[in-house]
């Protein structure tokens, strides 16, 4: 089982964290930004559980409470022209990289005003106006496209980077080598990012891979960087990505990032928090190392923000997600004319035909 | 005799099989600890330990060769993939290594393999986890192809493809482990490539296999009470090798035929099946054969766009009514 001494004990094969004057040499205004975006996902998540309880959100529905410390850490320190990409883990992700609450919720009640007009839902999340390219389903199937992004800004000579994310369980898959290979080979910008919370659905990742550290499967690729990190604390995840991003955009060097996190709920709505996998008391243990409180308890100890503005912070966030809610509740359905309107970029080319008669 | 879930079926082929085969053995991921996805292989692990029962990393084309090589070596694995939509990652083993090693080895090695799990549409799970895939395997030669729509099936069919010496693509219905049906205590196979009428009737055929088996039932009472025509819908069980002699038999009764299935249109098993009919029986016919399939789209995530795309009961009764000319 995940206990806490698994973060501690590969802390010690940790570098420290560049942590300069304690916040990487942040000023208040970006460091009260880190904490307002990890609260955003967190008070986002807790309403759109409240939806899908009601039945206005269906499917699968992944929830990343517990995790905000890695999304927050490593995709605030990227450039707007940089690029996301995810598994389907992904409303945290989008939140941080600045889609719109408003549009993330819709696109979860599968309305028109969503961010993947309503065809994609919770796992399919996708804004390119902010190099947000999904929101991916099947585990592993995104390494590979973060390694073609990664070609096409070499082939651009570009100086843009590839932020990649996906679970520990992700690491057994064969895309996983592939993908790792060819960025490595070809020196391509990419950040892959382990968000290592400990399972793949109800499976503890020391049973199905033969390694005990994630990141060491980074030695079998020469010239990929490797950085394991506590992703409970925002800092050390944004201190190695920071790192990261530097190699991948001054020597076009790729990197293999393994944030050592948890997840409070189940795998998906549909899914325990708890049971035969692991125990209550063992979640119970994770939260009180809760990356948000952690946070801003440093933050208010180094005077970066008083109580009183961080509930104030809380209080804008609940509310963000309220709105959001209420937003997605009035905004239409997909017309049925939709249906044939994304298959190709021009026109549906077959024309409906007999077949679809019946309806 | 004892009313089961088609979950429990299954979960009894599966424990019936081992016990009498000590080669059988399943891997997949979370069939062990966590008693399979779908609960399929609830308590196997205990009573099997295990290197009978194994919990497999996220690797659906590691696992699926792995399970082709044990195949070739004398084991009988059947190989769990959580959904179908991810046996996408194993295609190439199945196509490339299992349909073909017989053949290619000049008769030298066979595959006695059962590649199973879920497929089709559930609910709101949007392009990457909603399809329908039965009609991709049944184009390979070197397949079998299962998609059961009963306890009753679902168990008699898996114990025949764990018996198989071929390999045998199973897809279970995701819509369809709750379903309960009758089950017989004793020991019985249904043997693959035999169809089974699953309502008679005089008036139009509804061929269809997998969740749209019920859907067509539905249909077929409705055309009953609303229009006073019998439906005779036939269950294929299996689409490759398909039993066409019930098929036509029907047809020859009933003259009209419409056939539903929960995939795409285009080049689906509906397709093949109506060039056959058309060859066999086309004096018989008295309206062209209607075919009743998803629209041809990715399904999309939104409710009200994912009901329009699944075909339905709906779907088929409008088909029967055009087939019989009633407008
Ligand atoms: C290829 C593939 N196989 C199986 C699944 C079903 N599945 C969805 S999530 C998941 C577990 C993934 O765990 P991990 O990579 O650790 O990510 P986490 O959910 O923990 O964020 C599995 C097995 C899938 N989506 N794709
Ligand atoms: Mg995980």
């Amino acid at each position: 089982m995940a206990t806490k001494e698994r973060v501690t004990r590969a802390k010690t094969k940790m570098e420290k964290p560049r942590d300069g004057e304690g916040f990487l040499g942040l000023g208040h205004e970006e460091l009260r930004e880190v904490l307002r975006l990890m609260l955003l996902s967190r008070r986002f998540e807790e309403k759109a559980a409240e939806s899908y309880q009601m039945g206005k959100i269906g499917g699968f529905c992944h929830l990343y409470i517990g995790q905000e410390a890695v999304a927050a850490g490593a995709l605030t320190p990227l450039r707007e022209d940089d690029y996301v990409i995810t598994g389907y883990r992904d409303h945290a992700l989008a939140l941080v990289r600045g889609v719109a609450p408003k549009a993330v919720m819709a696109e979860l009640y599968g309305r028109v005003d969503g961010c993947s007009k309503g065809m994609g839902g919770s796992m399919h999340l996708f804004e390119r106006s902010l190099n947000f390219m999904g929101g991916h389903a099947i585990v592993g199937g995104h390494l590979p496209l973060a390694a073609g992004v990664g070609y096409a800004i070499r082939y651009r000579e570009g100086d843009q980077v590839v932020l990649c994310a996906f679970g520990d369980a992700a690491v057994n898959i064969g895309s996983f080598h592939e993908a790792l290979n060819m960025a490595a080979k070809w020196e391509l910008p990419v950040i892959y990012l382990i968000e290592n919370n400990a399972y793949g659905m109800g499976t503890d990742i020391r049973r199905t891979a033969a390694i005990s550290q994630l990141v060491d499967r980074a030695c079998a690729y020469e010239g990929l960087a490797a950085r394991q990190v506590d992703g409970m604390d925002v800092m050390a995840v944004r201190a190695a990505t920071e790192e990261a991003i530097e190699l991948a955009r001054e020597e076009h060097r790729p990197s293999l990032i393994e944030a050592l996190c948890y997840r409070y709920m189940g795998h998906s709505m549909s899914d325990p928090s708890h049971g035969t996998y692991r125990s209550r008391d063992e979640v119970e243990r994770w939260r009180k190392d809760d990356p948000i409180l952690c946070f801003s308890d440093r933050l208010v100890e180094g005077g970066v923000i008083s109580r009183e503005e961080y509930e104030e912070m809380d209080r804008a966030a609940i509310a963000e997600a309220e709105e959001a809610a209420a937003f997605a509740e009035q905004s239409p359905s997909p017309e049925p004319a939709d249906l044939y309107r994304y298959v190709y970029s021009d026109v549906y080319p077959h024309g409906a035909d007999r077949r679809d008669l019946w309806r | 005799m004892a009313v089961i879930t088609y979950r429990e079926a299954l979960n009894q082929a599966l424990r019936e099989e081992m016990s009498r085969d000590e080669r059988v053995f399943l891997i997949g991921e979370e069939v062990a600890e966590y008693d399979g996805a779908y609960k399929v292989s609830k308590g196997l692990l205990e009573e099997f330990g295990k290197w009978r029962v194994r919990d497999a990393p996220i690797a659906e084309l590691g696992f699926a060769g792995l399970g082709v090589g044990a195949a070739m070596t004398g084991l009988r694995p059947i190989v769990e993939f959580m959904t179908w939509n991810f046996a996408l990652l194993a295609i190439d083993q199945i196509v490339n290594s299992a349909a073909k090693l017989h053949q290619m080895s000049g008769g030298q090695y066979n595959v006695p393999i059962v590649f199973r799990g879920p497929g089709g549409a559930a609910l709101m799970l949007a392009a990457q986890h909603s399809q329908a895939l039965e009609p991709w395997f049944a184009y390979v030669p070197g397949l079998k192809v299962c998609s059961p729509a009963t306890p009753y099936d679902a168990k008699g069919l898996l114990k025949s493809a764990v018996r198989d010496d071929d390999p045998v693509v199973f897809i279970e219905g995701e819509l369809l482990y709750n379903v309960k049906g009758e089950v017989p205590e004793e020991e019985y196979v249904v043997p693959i490539g035999s169809a089974d009428v699953k309502r008679a009737g005089s008036d139009v055929t509804i061929v269809a296999y997998g969740k749209m088996v019920h859907e067509s039932l539905v249909a077929a009472e409705r055309l009953a009470a609303e229009d006073g025509l019998e439906a005779e819908v036939v269950d294929l069980r299996t689409v490759r090798p398909v039993d066409l002699s019930t098929v036509l038999e029907s047809v020859r009764k009933t003259n009209r035929v419409v056939v539903a299935e929960e995939g795409w249109p285009v080049g689906n098993v509906g397709a093949q099946l109506t060039d056959d009919i058309q060859r066999e029986a086309f004096d018989d016919l008295d309206a062209p054969v209607a075919r009743v399939s998803a629209l041809d789209v990715p399904v999309p995530y939104a409710r009200n766009l994912e009901k329009l795309v699944v075909p339905s009961a709906d779907h088929i009764l409008a088909a029967a009514r055009h087939v019989g000319y009633i407008t």
